[in-house]
């Protein structure tokens, strides 16, 4: 897996871009979060990635094993994503709201009515 | 061959990321989200991270799936092209900006250690003890789960309270008063015959797989954020086919929203018990005389009070928002 090098975080990055992009550039406030949700993919993929070893396995201490892939930035991940699930919900229902109150979630919409107020 | 399998993941998930930017139609791009999901959960199998996998596929590609698509129905399904294309400079600029920061992004990534190093400073800082130390001091096989509940306690608190809290944060923007609207709300797939019988046959098996993750957590991959996601999927897809208003029946908004706090409160008492038995918070070895034992019934209670918080706050959210989406479809 030598040749790998350091091809896991380009993808990370390129990813990273991606949804940092759709973030900046979409208009529309749904598509906006689901950026935002590629982004965050981007960084548990990095931190999983830093985690693993080459030739390790799963860190569940079991006999015979003596490699293991590093624990620690699983637990950091593992609570990030339902944490992020959770947030994730939030803007939706921000979204909701602003849906009922402008009637749309355009952005472009929302700053025309945001002007004629 | 494993690294085979790795690139061909990862190209997966860039050309699905890239079809999420040119699509327009929301409910195609909902989908992609969902492929996305379930791709970087295989990549984590790939990586060893079985419990983050787990976690990423309950609800990369399940929960924030249904909840964007029950968002799109309040919403509207398309994204609406730019009112005035000429003189929208926006994403040429945006193009130039993501492309420099990325530049700068992947030139520090020289300076990062190799991929699958075994000497690289996230290894040896304070893995090592974590691994080679946890079998003596907490005594369970996984250590992912001694570090979620038992070596990061307080942080893994300090999650639930978030989770907790963005179930507030829900029922506090868009919670409809269902008192007054006595609906007999018909289920959205009620003609559906094949999927009510083989979901009616399924749930109990979910639920059964839940508890099981919920319980087994300590020795395989799995704990109380999983096994939370994937009880609440059970009462989702219940929900899904047989109605809201039967779905309350079984669990009403009052007992989930009590369940909630319920979670966060078990976590909390947890700690205190060890602060009133001479110890810091959270501090489980003095929760029994055997410190071991005391480190397995505190990580025990911690992470049910872990699944039930997170079990009930996804309930919360969908209950809510699907109740939101019949509301406004009344008022049309």
């Amino acid at each position: 897996m030598e040749f790998l090098g350091l091809f896991n975080y380009w993808v990370v990055i390129v990813l990273m871009m991606i949804g940092f992009y759709i973030v900046i550039c979409s208009n529309n406030l749904i598509k906006k979060l689901i950026g935002l949700t590629i982004f965050q993919t981007s960084v548990f993929i990095m931190y999983i990635s830093m985690g693993k070893i080459t030739g390790g396995t799963a860190p569940v201490l079991a006999d015979g094993i003596t490699l293991y892939s590093n624990p620690l930035t699983h637990v950091l991940i593992l609570t990030a994503i339902v944490v992020g699930i959770a947030t994730t919900a939030l803007g939706l229902a921000i979204v909701v709201r602003i849906h009922e109150s402008y009637g749309t979630v355009e952005e472009d919409e929302i700053h025309a009515k945001d002007k004629q107020a | 061959m494993e690294s085979f399998v790795h690139v061909v993941i990862l190209s997966m998930l860039v050309t699905t990321a890239i079809a999420i930017v040119r699509v327009k139609d929301l409910f195609a791009v909902t989908m992609l989200a969902g492929i996305y999901g379930l791709l970087s959960a295989s990549f984590f199998v790939l990586m060893d991270a079985h419990d983050v996998a787990f976690t990423e596929a309950a609800v990369g590609a399940g929960i924030s799936t249904l909840l964007v698509l029950t968002t799109l129905s309040m919403t509207g399904r398309f994204e609406k092209a730019s009112v005035k294309p000429q003189t929208d400079y926006r994403p040429v600029l945006a193009l130039v900006l993501v492309t420099v920061t990325g530049a700068l992004l992947i030139y520090g990534t020289q300076d990062m250690p190799g991929f699958g190093t075994a000497d690289a400073p996230v290894q040896t800082h304070v893995v090592p003890r974590y691994l080679n130390d946890s079998a003596t001091e907490i005594g369970i096989p996984n250590v992912v789960a001694s570090i979620l509940a038992s070596y990061r306690g307080y942080d893994t608190f300090g999650e639930v309270v978030v989770i907790f809290t963005a179930g507030i944060g829900v029922l506090a923007m868009i919670m409809s008063n269902t008192t007054k609207m006595p609906v007999v709300q018909t289920a959205l797939m009620s003609d559906h015959v094949v999927l009510r019988i083989v979901s009616k046959m399924l749930i109990p098996l979910i639920m059964m797989f839940a508890l099981y993750v919920q319980f087994h957590g300590e020795y395989g991959p799995g704990g109380g954020f999983q096994a939370g996601v994937i009880f609440a999927s059970a009462f989702i897809l219940y929900a899904m086919l047989f109605g809201l208003t039967a779905a309350r029946k079984v669990v009403n908004n009052t007992l989930v929203q009590l369940l909630s706090a319920l979670g966060v409160l078990l976590y909390g008492s947890v700690g205190v018990v060890a602060m009133i038995n001479g110890g810091n918070f959270l501090d489980y070895n003095f929760l029994s005389d055997d410190p071991v034992a005391g480190q397995m019934l505190g990580i025990l209670l911690v992470e049910l009070g872990v699944g039930i918080t997170v079990a009930s706050v996804m309930i919360i959210i969908f209950f809510t928002f699907t109740a939101r989406s019949q509301k406004e479809g009344e008022g049309d």
